[in-house]
């Protein structure tokens, strides 16, 4: 019965770093499209998020029918407790990614006003994020979850940089505005991200330690 | 919340056998505290301590204290009947005397020296009321105990034990022998009843100790491994013996 169980649990983690790959993939093509103007390419991570959202359900059933019908106790129940909470992280951040994909579509072929640097690099740590905060929840390793989290501060400060140059950029000529608003909620939704990647942080905390904390600061 | 009863480092032997190993826990007042451990971990042996009942075991020694109000149960001036009284016991499977529903509840108050028919009459409906039977008996108090269903008998002996006014009630695997909705009728009991007593209660059913206990101590092997608020013992318990028992990692 109870190693029945276990297996379960395993089952449900490789679901959780499946859903957290494709999450990850996703956001990873989407970057690339927007760098590319792949059109093509950001129609696909439009059309995989409805995988991710379907992953996301399966998750939510099996950890909900394993609370009605093994009383999962101590880490067992923070384990699944930390995966009901954090499979809503990671299909938001799939959602950013689906809204990065349409920036891209809205943007169409129009040379870009300014070469992108940081908005690849925000990505890029982003990216960093969920993967890090994915071997964090198999290994346990709440110390690889603190450390995941400050990545964060990177990833605002890059906002707020590309934040402050596109003003001025629409300062300048009016015509940059329409662009450097599509980019600007780029930048917003990779900004986001980070966020989520930081609650789930969080969750692995507490999964691992039984602590609450605001790695958010 | 005040402390109701302690034990202060007790060990029991029986005859060279050690069963419990130096036990120091409180027993919260006005709170369900509950004991969960393996089969032979001590827990039983840990709960007749608390009222003595250990000493009707041929060969049973014990070391350290145990205080109900701050005083040692073991000092030879207590008299174990008295000390049972005030320290009740509810045993795994009901044991209604054949004797009637009504003097089921009596016996104890008759043994106590109440001999007046009004004053018992009183009592019996008190008790019945108290052990959540009163309304499926009150038509049938004079017919043998032995028809009640086995969740009946069970109140009933809840209602037997409550008669002599007791503060302390133990219990040992009280719902074992009951079908879930006997076993959710004795669990709501037990949540009124630790408003005006002190419980403690054996368990094998973690959830059970999950849902009814306000404190929890696990045991194994005789010793007290880790004691704690029962909401603590089942999300973040300390101790990776608890973790691997409550999450049926064990062995």
């Amino acid at each position: 019965m109870r190693s029945s169980f276990r297996r379960e649990l395993e089952l449900l983690q490789n679901s959780i770093l499946k859903m957290g790959s494709m999450v990850a993939d996703a956001l990873d093509n989407a970057m690339t499209a927007l760098k590319q103007r792949d059109m093509e390419l950001a129609q696909r991570v439009i059309a995989e998020d409805d995988k991710i959202d379907a992953l996301e359900l399966e998750i939510e059933q099996k950890s909900l029918s394993l609370i009605a019908l093994q009383q999962p106790m101590a880490g067992d129940l923070r384990f699944l407790g930390t995966a009901l909470k954090i499979i809503t992280d990671l299909e938001r951040i799939g959602d950013n990614a689906l809204s990065l994909a349409k920036v891209t579509i809205n943007l169409g072929n129009q040379p870009f006003i300014k070469p992108l640097i940081d908005l690849p690099r925000m990505a890029e740590i982003c990216q960093k994020m969920i993967r890090d905060n994915l071997q964090a929840f198999v290994n346990r390793d709440h110390e690889l979850a603190v450390k995941t989290a400050e990545l964060d501060h990177e990833i605002d400060h890059l906002y707020n940089q590309i934040f402050r140059e596109l003003l001025v950029l629409m300062g300048e000529d009016p015509r940059n505005i329409r662009q450097s608003t599509y980019l600007l909620l780029a930048a917003r939704h990779l900004e986001r991200i980070g966020d989520h990647a930081t609650n789930i942080s969080e969750w692995i905390v507490y999964m691992v330690t039984g602590n609450r904390v605001d790695l958010n600061k | 919340m005040g402390i109701k009863m302690e034990t202060k480092n007790l060990s029991i032997y029986y005859k060279n056998y050690k069963a419990l190993n130096s036990v120091s826990l409180p027993i919260k007042e006005n709170a369900v505290t509950a004991l969960i451990g393996p089969s032979g971990c001590g827990k039983t042996t840990f709960l007749r301590s608390l009222n003595r009942m250990i000493e009707v075991i041929e060969g049973a020694r014990i070391e350290g204290n145990v205080l109900l109000d701050g005083k040692n149960i073991y000092d030879p001036e207590v008299d174990p009947v008295e000390l049972r009284k005030k320290v009740g016991m509810v045993f795994q499977k009901p044991n209604p005397f054949p004797m009637s529903i009504f003097d089921n509840v009596a016996y104890g108050p008759r043994i106590h020296g109440v001999k007046k028919k009004p004053l018992l009459e009183e009592i019996v409906e008190k008790s019945l009321k108290a052990a959540a039977l009163w309304d499926e008996v009150k038509d049938r108090l004079y017919e043998s105990a032995l028809g009640l269903s086995g969740g009946q008998q069970q109140r009933l002996v809840i209602a037997r034990v409550l008669a002599v006014e007791p503060q302390v009630i133990l219990m040992d695997e009280p719902a074992s022998a009951l079908d879930p909705i006997s076993t959710a009728k004795l669990e709501d009991l037990i949540e009124q009843l630790k408003e005006k007593y002190t419980i403690v209660i054996v368990t094998h059913n973690m959830q059970q100790a999950a849902r009814i206990s306000d404190y929890t101590a696990f045991f194994l092997n005789g010793e007290l491994v880790e004691y704690d608020e029962t909401r603590i013992i089942f999300t973040t318990p300390k101790e990776k013996r608890t973790e691997d028992y409550i999450t049926g990692r064990f062995g």
